[in-house]
């Protein structure tokens, strides 16, 4: 692309920018362009009118056989690695439980996660006491949305505050650096002894494990603005707020949503363990409350629960990550 | 009163604090420069000239020494001398008249519609104006280098700085932009000051090139003025003596006088 003369490339990105209303058919007539370079520009042009209807349906086709192609392999070792399972565990007494044996026991779990749950039009009421797993998933969603978003406030915050003075990082930084690796439950007596209560408590466990992976990338992505994207602010004699928003945000935006994807992931983790610990309501306290009732059966359905739930936050923020740094 | 130069710097000395010392990478640099004139500053790599493009934009303090543009003292970077960098530093997260427009928007106090004009018609001096839409990446490196000359002139400035704008591009690629400096030049007549490696390029481009020696201490070796008419057509032009003149002078000054200090270490 880099030896082809300049003329020629504006040109041919004029035929591509006029006469191709997809971007398939962008793609096919620059591709053509290579080769059709002698040729005036109505040719290509032409050229890509006609490849149009014929690429249309296959593309629809092709998509379907791409999903096919990336899920089928996960799909065949699931079902290998429940027939490993059953086979392994399906004879009796044994002390894992079978597929079919979960299944069995624990179909009321699975089949009414909403149990406790009544709703009068369209909002929601709670019974007391023995509620369905969906139930508990969305007491401990809301203390993590909760705590993760305090995090994520107060970590963007201090990570730009050390990413952009060298005299706040010298001060915060060694500080960060040892808090950061002191575990989750760690926390716990502590919050415990403050706050008294299982809710705030569990709150700022969730805070307390989100926020360094917040604070250390965004204050890296700050740290790693390229020298010219300042000279440029600088040069335009933008004001420190203009800087904040036109510049130094959106080219940290990358970084920061690494630190809020592994600033949720470890959210969960630790939501489960506090509830686990705490007792009462949410997903943890779930998983220890069969346990306790011997009923093997539904900790496992809980844990599939936990996977899933924990997969969807990891690929919501990164979504999210992904549509902000498109846009701004 | 004194009459000084539209751009006057006098005596421009710049050192750097370094693990061995001071190093001082300018050594009193006296040059005027008239409203109007495209001057190319030329020199090994590592003599300074960045250093001195950097004391006119702003962006470094000389140690002593003062700029003066029309007769200000000039302190601090601002939207009156803009700069096209090297990479084009064009803001990836915007588009194409985004990145204009945040210049524009700098400099031009006006309704937003004057603001909206200003910004195409600059992007279409530089034949950018169909990829008003397009973000930085999608564009080749000579597109981008366009886009960065397009958001330097919107903003009017009083100084152009180049600091080696075609540096990273193709020989072919190169040649294109040259003339799209020389046709915009040909209208606005910007005071312009250009860094650059390539002599055939300063001697096409400029009416004086600067020549400087040999850091530490660089000063200024040889101003020589090129005094080929204009329009300049590179083809016609190259065949001129003038031409080859100048351009044998600036070798000799580079390749005899003062060669690559990396070859004298060999």
């Amino acid at each position: 692309m880099a030896a082809v003369p300049e003329t020629v490339m504006l040109s041919t990105a004029n035929a591509v920018a006029n006469d191709s209303p997809t971007p398939q058919a962008a793609e096919a007539a620059e591709s053509g362009v290579v080769l059709a370079l002698p040729l005036p520009p109505a040719t290509a042009a032409t050229a890509s009118l006609k490849e149009q209807p014929v690429r249309r349906l296959p593309r629809i086709l092709e998509a379907a056989s791409d999903a096919a192609a990336a899920t089928l392999p996960t799909i065949v070792v699931l079902g290998l690695l429940l027939a490993v399972w059953q086979f392994a565990c399906g004879a009796p007494g044994s002390a894992l439980p079978s597929p079919s044996r979960i299944w069995t026991e624990s179909h009321e779990v699975i089949l009414h996660p909403l149990k406790g749950v009544t709703f009068h039009g369209l909002t929601p009421s709670v019974e007391e006491g023995d509620v369905g797993i969906a139930v508990h998933i969305l007491t401990s969603l809301r203390r993590v949305a909760i705590g993760f978003g305090l995090a994520a406030l107060a970590g963007i915050g201090l990570g730009v505050l050390i990413g952009q003075s060298r005299l706040a990082y010298r001060a915060l930084d060694p500080l960060f650096q040892v808090l950061r690796t002191v575990p989750p439950l760690a926390w716990l007596p502590i919050s415990l002894a403050v706050f008294q209560q299982a809710q705030p408590s569990s709150i700022f466990l969730i805070f307390i494990t989100a926020i360094w992976p917040v604070i250390l990338n965004t204050a890296a992505g700050v740290q790693s603005i390229p020298p010219t994207y300042r000279n440029v602010g600088k040069v335009l004699a933008l004001n420190p707020l203009q800087y904040f928003t036109k510049i130094m945000l959106p080219a940290t935006v990358p970084h920061m949503f690494t630190g809020l994807r592994i600033g949720v992931g470890m959210s969960w983790l630790a939501i489960v363990a506090a509830e686990m610990v705490q007792g009462g309501t949410g997903i943890g306290f779930f998983i220890w409350d069969s346990y306790n009732s011997s009923l093997l059966t539904d900790t496992i359905v809980a844990l599939i629960w936990i996977g899933l739930v924990g997969f969807a936050l990891d690929r919501i923020v990164g979504w999210i990550g992904r549509r902000i740094a498109h846009q701004s | 009163m004194k009459t000084r130069s539209y751009l006057a710097l006098e005596g421009i000395s710049v050192t750097f604090p370094t693990r061995k010392g001071l190093f001082t990478a300018l050594g009193q640099i006296d040059l005027s420069i008239e409203r109007g004139e495209f001057v190319a500053l030329i020199g090994h790599s590592g003599c300074g000239k960045s250093t001195l493009l950097n004391v006119i934009s702003g962006l470094t303090k000389p140690s002593r020494g003062v700029v003066f543009l029309d007769n200000e003292v000039i302190d601090r970077p601002g939207p009156d001398r803009a700069v096209i960098f090297q990479d084009h530093s064009l803001l990836p997260w915007l588009t194409v008249e985004e990145n204009v427009r945040l210049a524009v928007d700098q400099t031009l106090k006006g309704s937003r519609a004057e603001r909206r004009d200003w910004v195409r018609h600059n992007l279409e001096l530089v034949h950018m104006g169909h990829a008003l839409a397009k973000r930085p990446g999608e564009l080749s490196g000579g597109m981008k280098q366009r886009v960065g000359i397009a958001r330097a002139i919107a903003m009017s400035p009083r100084v152009l700085l180049m600091d080696e704008p075609f540096g990273a591009l193709d020989a072919l690629t190169r040649a294109s932009l040259q003339d799209a400096v020389m046709e915009i030049q040909a209208k606005l007549r910007n005071t312009v000051v250009m860094i650059t490696h390539d002599v055939d390029e300063a001697v096409l481009l400029a009416d004086r090139v600067v020549m400087m020696t040999n850091g530490p201490a660089a000063t200024i070796g040889e101003d020589l003025r090129i005094a080929l008419p204009r329009p300049r057509n590179r083809i016609d032009v190259a065949e001129t003596p003038d031409y080859t003149h100048a351009r044998a002078e600036v070798l000799h000054f580079l390749h005899q006088r003062f060669s690559n200090p990396v070859d004298q270490a060999a």
